[in-house]
């Protein structure tokens, strides 16, 4: 007896554009802690298609060290250098 | 001819989503001009490498690689293989991750040291400041 | 600067996609990774290590060389975080300006992680004890610790842990847990067997061969669980504060 738990084709056309256009606007933003923010988010959505593709591993490790762990490194370094990029 | 390509290209899309955040990391890592905005730009392109390896190892009709009704350290019948997804990717996207992260923060702390340096995170300032 | 950048990941795309015509379709079960040797990991796990993870069994078992590499990785990028950074106390009482103290206290946050911090800690631990039969392991408990350490630090004083917890403390937990893998696999090597081969295990432990590779793995995970927890924790105290462990977020 084994489920069939994948391959849901509607899931990913509707998750994978959304994780590119958190990439674009993480990267155009010139603020640096919204800049962080919507990296958090697109770790999220990572950890969300990963589950979808069955590595629960995987999607652990990435929910706890990406969307956790890296998101506050970086709201702590922009506390110390300047706030606004110039591009 | 059409029903051809368009079942192929249907048949191969996790290739062609993993290829495009790839692009998008390669080119923020190359042309952006502040340092942080490099930085992130390389965390996306290590979430590329990360998915295209992933579904690599999912197969059509699977279920997580843990396995069931194990009954306490006996199995009756024999394994289906093609029944789990392939742990391999798996393994090795962990240590990719934490990997990752550990870079993430070393190149976080040589970005606060250059500001406490220099001054400034932007590149082309930087250059002007090394000059003199 | 950006038209040659522009060129450049336009002619890397075109090279790769050629590259990715010639790759198997996507959830194909007879596609060339899925048929070498993980066909032996799915078959045999459970009956030479006792463990029905796959994922964990590979990590800590099959691959355990990789995984404690692995963490000495993560034990150098924290030693290197903490060379760059931190000050004397001399230097940076006269070269910067103390920020000025947090006045009074969030009433809804402080009480809200009082409340959440014990589960947290819990729940990590039950990650670490039960990463043999579910999706879970060495890692992912030791960074919710590590979390939870970094959520008591935001909403309260990063002196207030400080009390609790001190660096010293921290730095030595680090190199603990790389000591407990190696200590683990040099103990197989005095045995008898291989290093990192736990068969060795079951002269001490006193059971058969094939539980003493399920006690291994859970011997390794909570080195790996240690050094995990005490380097996110370092990374946050020294990121966050500038090198000067005097106030963070």
């Amino acid at each position: 007896m084994s489920w069939d738990a994948s391959y849901l084709w509607q899931f990913d056309v509707l998750i994978l554009p959304m994780v590119i256009i958190l990439a674009i606007a993480s990267l155009s933003i010139k603020d640096l802690v919204s800049a962080a923010i919507l990296f958090g988010a697109f770790s999220f959505l990572m950890c969300l298609m990963w589950t979808e593709m069955l590595a629960v591993d995987v999607a652990f490790t990435e929910a706890a060290v990406g969307a956790g762990v890296s998101t506050v490194l970086f709201l702590g370094t922009a506390l110390h250098i300047k706030r606004k990029a110039k591009d | 001819m059409m029903e051809e390509t368009l079942t192929f290209i249907i048949a191969k899309y996790n290739y062609w989503a993993a290829l495009v955040l790839l692009l998008i990391g390669l080119f923020a890592m190359i042309s952006k001009n502040n340092l942080v905005k490099k930085v992130i730009g390389m965390s996306i392109f290590q979430s590329a490498i990360i998915l295209f390896y992933v579904s690599m190892g999912e197969k059509r009709g699977s279920t997580i690689p843990v396995l069931l009704e194990h009954g306490h350290g006996q199995v009756d019948h024999a394994i289906d293989v093609a029944a789990y997804a392939n742990p391999l990717p798996h393994v090795l996207m962990l240590t990719a991750i934490v990997v990752g992260v550990s870079t993430l923060g070393v190149a976080l702390a040589i970005i606060q040291k250059i500001h406490r340096v220099h001054g400034t995170i932007e590149e082309d300032e930087i250059l002007e400041s090394i000059k003199e | 600067m950006k038209k040659i950048a522009f060129l450049i990941t336009l002619a890397i795309g075109v090279l790769l996609l050629r590259a990715a015509v010639d790759l198997p379709d996507w959830g194909d079960p007879n596609s060339p990774a899925s048929l070498h040797v993980s066909p032996y990991y799915i078959t045999k796990s459970l009956e030479e290590t006792a463990v029905p993870n796959f994922v964990t069994s590979v990590l800590a078992d099959y691959r355990s060389y990789d995984t404690m590499f692995e963490t000495t990785v993560i034990f150098c990028a924290g030693i290197t975080v903490l060379t760059l950074l931190r000050r004397a106390r001399r230097v940076s009482k006269k070269v910067i300006k103390p920020r000025p103290a947090r006045k009074g206290s969030d009433l809804i946050l402080q009480n809200a992680v009082r409340l959440l911090l014990p589960t947290i800690q819990l729940f990590a631990f039950y990650v670490l004890a039960h990463g043999h039969h579910s999706p879970g392991g060495g890692f992912q408990g030791g960074v919710i610790l590590g979390a939870g350490f970094i959520l008591l630090a935001i909403a309260y004083d990063m002196h207030m842990v400080f009390q609790r917890l001190r660096e010293k403390t921290v730095l030595l937990l680090s190199g603990i847990g790389v000591a407990i893998y190696a200590g683990i696999g040099a103990l197989c090597l005095v045995l008898g067997k291989n290093f990192l081969g736990y068969a060795a295990l079951s002269r001490i432990l006193g059971t058969t061969e094939v539980m003493a590779h399920s006690d291994g793995i859970l011997g390794v995970e909570i080195g790996v669980a240690i050094t995990v927890l005490a380097i996110m924790f370092s990374l946050y105290i020294d990121l966050a504060s500038g090198g000067d462990l005097d106030e963070g977020l």
